[in-house]
């Protein structure tokens, strides 16, 4: 479809033949051609772009871009149990009102004043998060769960010098993947080894035998997550914690903050370092889009002075009484220190952030703990009725938060098999984990959250029931 | 030189508190259903939970309205200037962010849908990443592009793991451990070089606004790893030996990346394969029309060839004869972060290219090189202005370094002041210059294909302005922000650990109880 518009195109506001030609005269110049001097004839590409035909009017884009997304079958028109780093929450509407601000989209980097709102939000954020998690230092975002572990241990590593992480064998493997990539591949100068600490066949907690067997001066860090990555809930992370600061090791524990309404603070049990992701605080799941990080300590320089983030610290202004936001030890970081910085940042997940500011005081302190009894509730419901379910079993049946790992062995069946007949019902089953997991057997961590009902369980299970029949 | 008079404006002011002081007890901002009996017959939430691990006193934390805080949030949005006004912030190409993208970023088959879904569900979005790939090489000529990596830096740190991975296959890692850029590079180069394990390598411009390749010879070797390099920098000075420099790295042994955060004066003028790069990354976000969100979420796309291609990060989209598939690279080198990247942000640069094609992408670098060098002739008309390397002549590319050196000279105004006082007229600040800095008091904005002459004129007439007020008055630009939502941060407390506070319990901790202590006393 040919363009309308007399070659004015509606992104380009110079796009006009006058416009370029009135430029062209100021600068005396006699050709746009002539502007890109600089670079030699030898440099340039001087065939025809293979691009396919634009679609400069928005209607024929929209049109396209829609014909594209309906190939999607989403979580909204189907019944979704995946979770696994992403999961599947309510967004408050105001969220994306708030998100969808154009002030908050374009911002980028202006002064204190200008960009004045956008910085109390972030300080809301960090605000909010210290509340949930108990700690007093909170730095900006960085892109994940996984990336935010990873610049933990490395914190840790520095502060003592030592180059291995204790870390549960049952760790998320996107996570661990990560946190591998930040610890670097053995032969790499700055090698941290990743060791795992195996878990309870019966409980899905840490094991502590192997834990205190594999603790050692060399520990840089323990690190544990609640809920772990099959839902259960660590109930040991004061003893660990404290296992952990004995050996010199430092003590980081990974958490997903909606759950904190009804878990305990980390900080109660002793972590020195907390992290955790910032999508079920109103992010979307957006194809893994709504990933975001965290990182918070105690507000102690020892550890302060070891943040690789931006950080945004509350600063009076030449008002009396009047406060502003401005940027804190941002000289360490990568901007101001290149490759001594620590680690590095640059662009993350800043908005995203604004939306979990939003998310957290809509919530409050009444809010977080009814989703949190809520998910308790109805995960632990959700569990009982498929371990109640002929040849399935629920491995670790007590204290999970939100996921819960189902068992298939006795189905005959593989978790593969399953979940492709549910995808026939309109239902996505939980995620393997045979592949990851093998010892787990044909096991699915499935995740129920406030969205499911007694309804979509019972279809679920009515599904399941004519499945493994 | 135009003749623009900068419009009055005014920020809102709402003297809004921090969200811990606001609410009362007892108000609600959303509720959550009660269980059905069936599933509140699995016991009190409570009991569910081991005894050690149960939450024991409520966070702290405001109890408001859903209206309260829908109010609150847009009240700091309206104290943001962000692209409502003028915005020519240099390095990150403030370009338009087509709303159409935004609400289709709201639709359920993108917003609702899961990582993990079987690719089946998925082919939609994985037929988008598939073809904007396809647009990426042919501006490239690279043959793979991976969209895992969360901003441009982290595009950088892919390649720092895939040289990894490429030197572990091929018996090299340790022995080449060695990573050499500039030390006009993003400093996202040297930092993930050296977060990735490899020792720096940082070459100091010479004439002509580049490091000599006398320079580079003397700093590759046996242990070169990679060249990690921008062109054109942030000066707007675009190096014409980058061919030989590739050239003498590879035959070094090392790899050479392309970081193309300034594509935008280049595109589809050069390619990065054609000059001999083994890699290169984009930003979506910048570049590619993903809006900047005050930084992410963003994407950094990075391209590289076949050779190098088995170490991507995994998982990669590929076209099969059944639809699209998700397939893990032979010698991947794991993850860089969790799942595929920011696929919505894909959607959004995959529409914006659509929306532009192949002209349209060759004119927005035209008019982003014509705007700069347009822009550049009427800021060196302002007294207080100079430009980087004056000495070098003709056209700049899509950016123009410039220095407020002799203004901070003559009337002890200093590029952060006249950055303060700009946004008193609607113009947010510019960009300043990455650290180290060349050139005192620098400054770098870059007007891209979105700005109008017109706003290029006030822009300018902003800066000159400001300048005059300096000369005339430099007490007024010394106390700026006048029209802003507050009055000038003091931030030299943020760097002490007895005053820093980046929380509120911090806050009220270091300062609430140290003013009631001087009260009480």
């Amino acid at each position: 479809m040919e363009a309308q518009g007399g070659g004015a195109h509606p992104w380009m506001a110079n796009s006009t033949e006058e416009a370029k030609a009135a430029m062209l005269r100021a600068i005396g110049a006699p050709s746009i051609e002539s502007l890109f001097a600089q670079i030699p004839e030898d440099h340039r590409f001087r065939g025809r772009l293979d691009l396919p035909p634009a679609l400069a009017s928005e209607v024929a884009l929209k049109r396209h871009m829609l014909e594209l997304l309906k190939k999607n079958s989403d979580c909204e028109q189907n019944l979704s149990f995946l979770g696994s780093g992403i999961w599947q929450h309510h967004v408050p509407a105001i969220v994306d009102e708030v998100v969808g601000r154009t002030e908050f989209l374009t911002s980028v980097w202006g002064t204190p004043s200008s960009d004045h709102g956008r910085n109390q939000a972030w300080f809301e954020f960090c605000s909010m998060l210290g509340e949930l998690v108990g700690m007093e230092f909170v730095g900006l975002p960085v892109y994940s769960w996984g990336c935010a572990i990873g610049n933990a241990v490395r914190m840790a590593s520095r502060l003592n010098g030592r180059r291995e992480v204790l870390v549960p064998a049952g760790m998320d493997p996107e996570r661990l993947e990560v946190l591998k990539q930040y610890c670097e591949p053995e032969g790499s100068h700055g090698h941290i080894a990743v060791v795992p600490v195996a878990w309870e066949a019966a409980s899905g907690m840490l094991d502590m035998a192997d834990l205190k067997a594999k603790l050692s001066s060399r520990t840089a860090a323990v690190y544990i997550e609640n809920p772990g990555s099959f839902g259960v809930v660590e109930a040991r992370g004061a003893e660990i914690g404290k296992l952990a600061r004995a050996a010199g090791a430092e003590f980081i524990v990974g958490v997903d903050p909606i759950s904190l309404g009804v878990l305990a603070p980390p900080a109660e049990y002793g972590a020195d370092i907390v992290v955790g992701t910032i999508q079920t605080l109103g992010a979307h799941m957006m194809a893994g889009g709504g990933a975001g990080g965290f990182i918070a300590s105690r507000d102690e320089e020892r550890y302060a002075r070891e943040y690789p983030t931006l950080n945004i610290s509350i600063a009076p202004t030449d008002r009396p009484g009047e406060h502003g936001f401005a940027l804190s030890l941002a000289h360490q970081s990568s901007y101001g220190m290149r490759e001594e910085g620590k680690d590095w940042t640059g662009n993350s997940v800043y908005l995203t952030t604004i939306g979990c500011a939003a998310y957290m005081a809509l919530l409050g302190p009444q809010g977080f703990r009814e989703v949190g009894e809520v998910i308790l509730q109805r995960s632990h419901h959700a569990a009982k009725v498929l371990g109640g379910i002929k040849g399935l079993r629920v491995a670790f049946p007590c204290g999970f938060f939100k996921e819960f790992v189902v068992n298939f062995d006795g189905t005959g069946r593989t978790v593969a098999q399953v979940n492709a007949a549910l995808r026939a019902k309109g239902i996505f089953g939980g995620r393997d984990l045979s592949a990851d997991f093998p010892a787990l057997g044909q096991s699915a961590l499935y995740a129920v959250t406030e969205v499911h009902t007694a309804e979509d369980i019972a279809r679920l299970a009515g599904a399941l029931q004519e499945i493994v029949a | 030189m135009s003749d623009v008079t900068p419009r009055e404006y005014h920020q809102a002011r709402w003297n809004e508190p921090v969200v811990m002081e606001l609410g009362a007890p007892g108000r609600r901002g959303i509720t959550f259903a009660a269980p059905e009996a069936e599933v509140a017959a699995v016991g009190p939430a409570a009991e569910l939970l081991p005894p050690a691990m149960r939450r024991k006193a409520l966070p702290l934390l405001p109890e408001m309205t859903e209206h309260d805080t829908l109010r609150h949030y847009v009240r700091l949005s309206q104290q943001v200037l962000g692209m409502v006004g003028i915005s020519l912030f240099g390095t990150c190409t403030m370009k338009y962010n087509p709303r159409l993208s935004e609400a289709l970023g709201l639709r359920p088959q993108m917003a609702e849908i899961h990582p993990l879904q079987d690719p089946a569900t998925l082919q939609g979005l994985l037929e988008i990443v598939w073809n904007f790939e396809q647009i990426l090489k042919a501006l490239s000529g690279m043959d793979r592009f991976t969209f895992q990596a969360a901003g441009g830096a982290d595009a950088a740190y892919t390649h720092v793991c895939v040289t990894r991975g490429w030197l572990e296959a091929t018996g090299q890692l340790g022995q080449r451990d060695e990573i050499v850029t500039s030390i006009q590079a993003h400093p996202c180069n040297p930092a993930t070089a050296a977060a990735g394990g490899f020792k720096v390598i940082s070459l100091p411009l010479e004439e002509g606004g580049y490091p000599s390749i006398e320079a580079l010879k003397a700093a590759i070797g046996p242990r070169t790893a990679a060249l990690m390099i921008n062109n054109p920098d942030d000066m707007g000075i675009y190096n014409p030996h980058m061919k030989e420099w590739v050239r003498l790295v590879k035959e070094a042994g090392g790899l050479a990346f392309y970081d193309h955060a300034n594509f935008n004066g280049v595109m589809g003028k050069i390619r990065a394969r054609d000059l001999g790069f083994d890699a290169c990354m984009f930003m979506l976000h910048k570049t590619f029309g993903g809006p900047k969100g005050g930084g992410g979420p963003a994407t950094g796309a990075y391209g590289c060839t076949e050779e190098l291609a088995r170490f991507l990060p995994k998982p990669m989209v590929n076209k099969t004869a059944s639809g699209f598939a998700l397939d893990i690279p032979e010698k991947s080198v794991g993850k860089v972060r969790e799942f595929m990247g920011n696929l919505h942000i894909v959607m959004r640069a995959y529409a914006w290219a659509r929306g532009m094609g192949a002209d349209g992408i060759n004119e927005a670098s035209d008019i982003s090189v014509l705007a700069n060098n347009y822009m550049e002739k009427e800021l060196l008309a302002v007294r207080g202005v100079s430009k980087s390397h004056p000495d070098i002549g003709g056209p700049r590319m899509e950016m123009t370094r410039y220095s407020l050196g002799t203004l901070k000279e003559e009337t002890g105004i200093g590029v952060g002041e006249v950055a303060n006082r700009m946004t008193d007229y609607g113009v947010d600040a510019p960009w300043l210059a990455h650290e180290p800095w060349h050139f005192p008091e620098p400054f770098t904005p870059e007007a891209g294909e979105l700005w109008s002459k017109e706003d290029i004129d006030t822009w300018v007439a902003v800066v000159r302005k400001v300048c005059e007020e300096a000369y005339a008055n430099p007490d007024l630009v010394k106390s700026a922000p006048h029209n802003a939502a507050i009055g000038k941060v003091q931030g030299e407390g943020c760097e002490d650990p007895a005053r820093w506070a980046t929380t509120w319990r911090a806050y009220l901790r270091k300062h609430r109880a140290a003013s009631q202590q001087q009260a009480a006393e």
